[in-house]
């Protein structure tokens, strides 16, 4: 998948992602286990959406799947309109690089890297990057710029996590329970930040918890149960996330 | 972790391999010695001279020490082969008339000894029946004295005194043109003239005899004689040369072992710890459970016993076969009736031992470590490593690096212990490697020293006693040979203050040619025409040096004991010889033109035909023809090269490819969480494989220079080691050497690296990501 193939300038309110039935099956050894019977799901340009469910709902496996981190059993997953199901490893690892940005539970940082380095691991090899330091300014660590990552707290870790990843300038940001490994106020700052970046740079969110309460910053919460969507919720109010408690 | 023991183990074994191996050789073969010296029961004290009346042994006898004599009738002989060109010298050593020598007996390999008083029957040696295919019934010519003989071979025999066998003056063994053989006395002294005399005796001491003490008053008996100086088996030649071999056994045995063992506890260590680290979880629940300290320091000292066992197994079934197989190699160059290959059990059970505790005491560290961790602490993860900016990040070169090249120097400047002994485990490879090939190279340069540069000559031809020197002439008027040049050899003794020596004094013409003199920068160097000059090992160990006043007592004619000073040292790498000028030396001797032979140089289409006149010429008692002989020389030792080059080639792809493949795997399972999360970031496989290969590539790299130092250390040792009068090994190291080396542990880092990108391609990337680390 080149950059020819998907465009970067993204109109508001287009679709990003469309999910077809998708399916997903581990083979465990002798027991086939269907993390995902059948998805259907588009995601905005623009929006904000949690997807909410028990742990072993399928949530993840279907944030892979979207990410190209994992591919689906069945059905298709297209990407402006583009399908990206079973694409071979080269193209998909070049989506990831050019169009996804990815935020993790255990923030995942290379330990051997200061925060600014951290990003420009990032910028040094995205198309149309931001400034590193410009990046964590926004996260709100414009003066921890020289530490290592054993120097920062959890909340600040998860911050650069989230600079690194919003710092190529990418088309959607997927967070895997971004406050998983957080206390509650760690939480929220890290939850504020997603959503300046969502609000200030336009990029589709998708973020996964098991936490309802988050759920209520979303434009819309997407609920699955034993690899099913069970529910769609539109918020008629995203509630700031200094307004969430848990 | 099962690749990782298996090179491990690898490593373990090849260090068990090549102890076992050198030491069961070397036991092997002095077992083997020392039953062959005591059955046949091999002389302790030696002595040459002209010639004395056989009354004389009743006066040796009765030397204090002395237990039983032997004389003998001992000749320089020519040999006539049907079918061989080539001049052929031998040595005819007498045997008693009726019955068995006293000492040096010999054992019959095939057929009989001589009958009572035949004059034509002879035992040879058994190299020299192999050499040319002989067996007992065979005839060959033999000039005894200037007389030619025919004799038939009765027997082919091995004797305790020519387990290793050389020409004369020559520095190589030469089966095929030199043989020794054995006749009865009677015969033998009638045909060289000694009948009731002797020239030669052999004596062994009593229990608490004093060696020297004997020496001192047996040359006392034998001066009037003739006597050339008596000695003992130290300084037996064939018996020099094996205790030489069992030296460098038992370095082999002492060095390599101890890399390899090392290079093994170091790995063990890395990789123990890392398992301890990757369980830690386990081990905190085992001992939440209640598991003692010492059960879970067992469960992990069993492991290292596992992988140790499997080492050690393999290197002792490995070491045997080594064993037999490189004894069997000794035994094509020394002439044992019998070998006697011995693996004794306090052998396996020290490597065994040893092996166990270096790598118990080796991971002992990491093992404490495991079992004090407490186990609420080991549950709670671990908070991310703590690194620091480099030095050369420090001084400015931090623009110019990548992040990726970051996150390489970062981490190896992390553990910089961990990271320099993996540098130096690389770098031993290389040295084995050159160790491996020094050996050659060094030989490659004596020769090339010794007969490119020294030794010129096509052909020596020595004279049955001093000739006047207008033999040269008639030399020189054969067809084919274009030049020659005179010498004179004389036996003598130097002595500086309490030390002394005794060789051969060369003379030869100043200015000349074929035989040239070489000083430290092998740049040749004019003959002084006073004084004399000696090899510089010669001069060490009679501690002279230039402008010193040598004593030199002359062994021949009639033995004036001089006082020369020295007039310089020379370079040379084989054998301890003085030289001076011709003329000089004759106006000491007080002899007119006497020469010992001649040095020719020969246009080789003519050679068969020079060979045929000098075998008419009684006078010449020898010719030696260097060339045949190296050639002869390598292509014995071509294939043992070879073999042993494929060895060392193998042990050191060994230690290359198991340090590179551990630092890999240690590197991938410590770091494979940043580099799915890399890979994860849309960083290609490419990509996240330089992070990884290029810390390991940084290692390889820096291995290099090192492990060319650390080679070249462990081969001035072993020169250091191998210095004796026969020969001292040069230190020289071949650029191809060096090029061979990189290009075998290059190759096994290649290929080891291959392995880890092979597992880097199949990184499960979300089931990193679940993980905590």
């Amino acid at each position: 998948m080149t950059d020819n193939s998907i465009s970067n300038t993204i109109s508001p309110g287009s679709v990003v992602f469309s999910a077809r039935t998708v399916t997903k099956v581990y083979n465990m050894g002798e027991v086939k286990v269907h993390a995902l019977r059948g998805v259907d799901m588009e995601l905005y340009a623009g929006e904000m959406v949690v997807l909410l469910g028990p742990s072993g709902s399928g949530k993840s496996t279907l944030l892979n799947i979207l990410g190209g981190l994992d591919t689906a059993t069945s059905g298709h997953v297209t990407y402006h309109g583009r399908d990206i199901t079973g694409a071979p490893d080269k193209e998909l690892t070049e989506y990831r690089r050019v169009h996804v940005g990815f935020v993790f539970q255990f923030y995942n940082l290379i330990p051997s890297l200061t925060a600014l380095e951290n990003v420009a691991v990032v910028t040094e090899i995205a198309a149309q990057p931001m400034d590193p330091a410009e990046a964590l300014a926004l996260v709100g660590l414009g003066n921890r710029l020289d530490h290592f990552p054993a120097q920062l707290s959890g909340g600040e870790q998860q911050r650069v996590a989230i600079a690194r990843a919003v710092a190529k300038n990418p088309d959607v940001l997927l967070c895997d329970e971004p406050t998983g490994a957080l206390d509650s106020a760690t939480g929220i700052v890290v939850l504020e930040v997603l959503e300046r970046v969502n609000r200030e740079l336009g990029t589709a969110t998708v973020l996964i918890t098991h936490n309802a309460d988050i759920a209520e910053m979303a434009d819309r919460v997407i609920y699955l149960s034993d690899g099913l969507i069970s529910r769609v919720h539109r918020n008629e109010r995203k509630k700031p996330p200094h307004e969430l408690r848990w | 972790m099962k690749g990782q023991a298996l090179a491990i183990a690898l490593i373990i074994a090849s260090g068990v391999a090549t102890f076992i191996m050198s030491v069961s050789t070397m036991q092997s073969l002095k077992l083997t010695q020392a039953t062959f010296y005591k059955d046949y029961r091999f002389a302790d004290v030696f002595a040459s001279l002209k010639r004395a009346p056989e009354g004389l042994q009743t006066r040796i006898r009765e030397i204090p020490g002395v237990d039983r004599v032997e004389t003998r009738v001992s000749a320089a002989v020519n040999i006539d082969i049907p079918g061989f060109p080539d001049p052929v010298t031998g040595n005819i050593i007498s045997i008693p008339d009726i019955g068995e020598p006293l000492l040096n007996k010999l054992f019959l390999r095939e057929g009989r000894l001589t009958e009572p008083f035949r004059d034509d029957e002879v035992v040879i040696g058994e190299a020299f029946a192999g050499a040319h295919g002989f067996t007992p019934g065979d005839k060959l010519g033999v000039i005894i004295n200037g007389r030619r003989r025919d004799l038939t071979i009765v027997g082919i025999a091995l004797s305790p005194e020519h387990i290793y066998q050389m020409p004369p003056g020559a520095f190589f063994p030469d089966f095929e043109r030199y043989g020794v053989m054995w006749m009865g006395r009677t015969p033998l002294a009638t045909a060289y003239d000694m009948k009731g005399a002797f020239n030669d005796v052999t004596l062994t001491l009593s229990p608490n005899a004093n060696v020297n003490d004997v020496i001192d008053r047996l040359d006392e008996l034998l001066k009037p004689y003739g006597g050339l100086g008596a000695y003992s088996r130290k300084d037996q030649l064939s018996h020099r040369y094996l205790s030489e071999e069992f030296r460098q056994l038992e370095q082999m045995a002492a060095m390599f072992p101890v890399i390899f063992l090392g290079v093994a506890v170091f790995l063990l260590n890395v990789v123990i710890s890392r398992v301890i680290h990757m369980q830690r979880e386990e081990i905190a629940v085992l001992k939440a459970f209640g598991y003692s300290n010492f059960d879970i320091g067992m469960h992990f000292v069993k492991l290292v016993l596992m992988i140790v066992s499997a080492g050690v197994i393999t290197g002792i079934t490995g070491g045997v076969r080594l064993g037999q197989w490189m004894s069997n190699i000794y035994m094509e160059f020394y002439r044992f009736p019998f070998l006697k290959y011995e693996l004794r059990p306090e052998i396996v059970v020290i490597a065994a031992f040893v092996s166990a505790a270096a790598a118990i005491l080796g991971t002992l560290h990491s093992l404490r470590k495991a079992a004090l961790l407490p186990p609420a602490q080991a549950m709670r993860p671990e908070p991310p490593a703590t690194y620091r900016e480099t030095l050369p990040e420090r001084i400015g070169l931090k623009r110019l690096l990548s992040q990726p090249t970051r996150m390489i120097i970062r981490h190896i400047w992390r553990r910089p212990v961990k990271s320099l002994l993996s540098v130096t485990g690389i770098a031993f490879a290389f040295a084995i490697m050159m160790v491996g090939s020094f050996q050659g190279d060094a030989l490659d340069f004596m020769v090339y020293v010794q007969f490119g540069l020294s030794q010129r000559e096509d052909i020596a031809v020595t004279f049955v006693e001093p000739t006047s020197g207008t033999a040269l002439y008639e030399l020189q008027g054969l067809e084919g040979v274009e030049y020659g040049e005179v010498f004179r050899s004389v036996p003598a003794r130097l002595r500086f203050r309490r030390r002394s020596y005794r060789t051969a004094i060369q003379g030869l013409r100043s200015g000349g040619d074929l035989q040239r003199l070489l000083d430290t920068d092998l740049k040749p160097v004019e003959l002084p025409l006073s004084g004399i000059v000696m090899t510089d090992h010669l001069g060490e160990m009679l501690g002279v040096r230039e402008g010193d006043l040598l004593t030199v007592e002359v062994l021949e004619g009639r033995r004036p004991v001089l006082t020369v000073p020295v007039a310089g040292l020379v370079k040379q790498y084989l054998g301890v010889s003085a030289y001076m000028d011709l003329s000089a030396l004759n106006r000491l001797m007080h002899e007119g033109n006497a020469v010992s032979g001649v040095y020719l140089a020969t246009d080789s289409r003519y050679l068969p035909g020079i060979f045929k006149k000098l075998k008419e010429m009684p006078r010449v008692a020898g010719t030696g023809i260097r060339e045949k002989a190296i050639a002869k020389f390598y292509e014995t030792m071509g294939e043992t090269i070879l073999i042993f080059t494929l060895i060392n080639t193998l042990l050191a792809g060994i230690i290359a490819f198991g340090v590179v493949y551990n630092s890999a795997r240690i590197a991938l399972s410590e770091r494979s969480r940043e580099l799915a999360s890399l890979r994860v970031l849309g960083f290609t496989r490419g990509e996240i494989s330089y992070i990884l290969l290029g810390e390991l590539s940084i290692f390889t790299l820096a291995a290099v220079p090192l492990g060319f130092l650390i080679g070249r250390a462990m081969c001035a040792y072993i020169a250091a080691n191998l210095k004796t009068d026969l020969f001292r090994v040069p230190l020289i190291l071949e650029s191809s050497t060096y090029a061979f080396a990189a290009t075998v542990v290059l190759v096994s880092a290649c290929i080891s690296g291959l392995i880890v990108r092979r597992k880097l391609d199949r990184l499960d990337l979300v089931a990193v990501l679940k993980t905590k680390e």
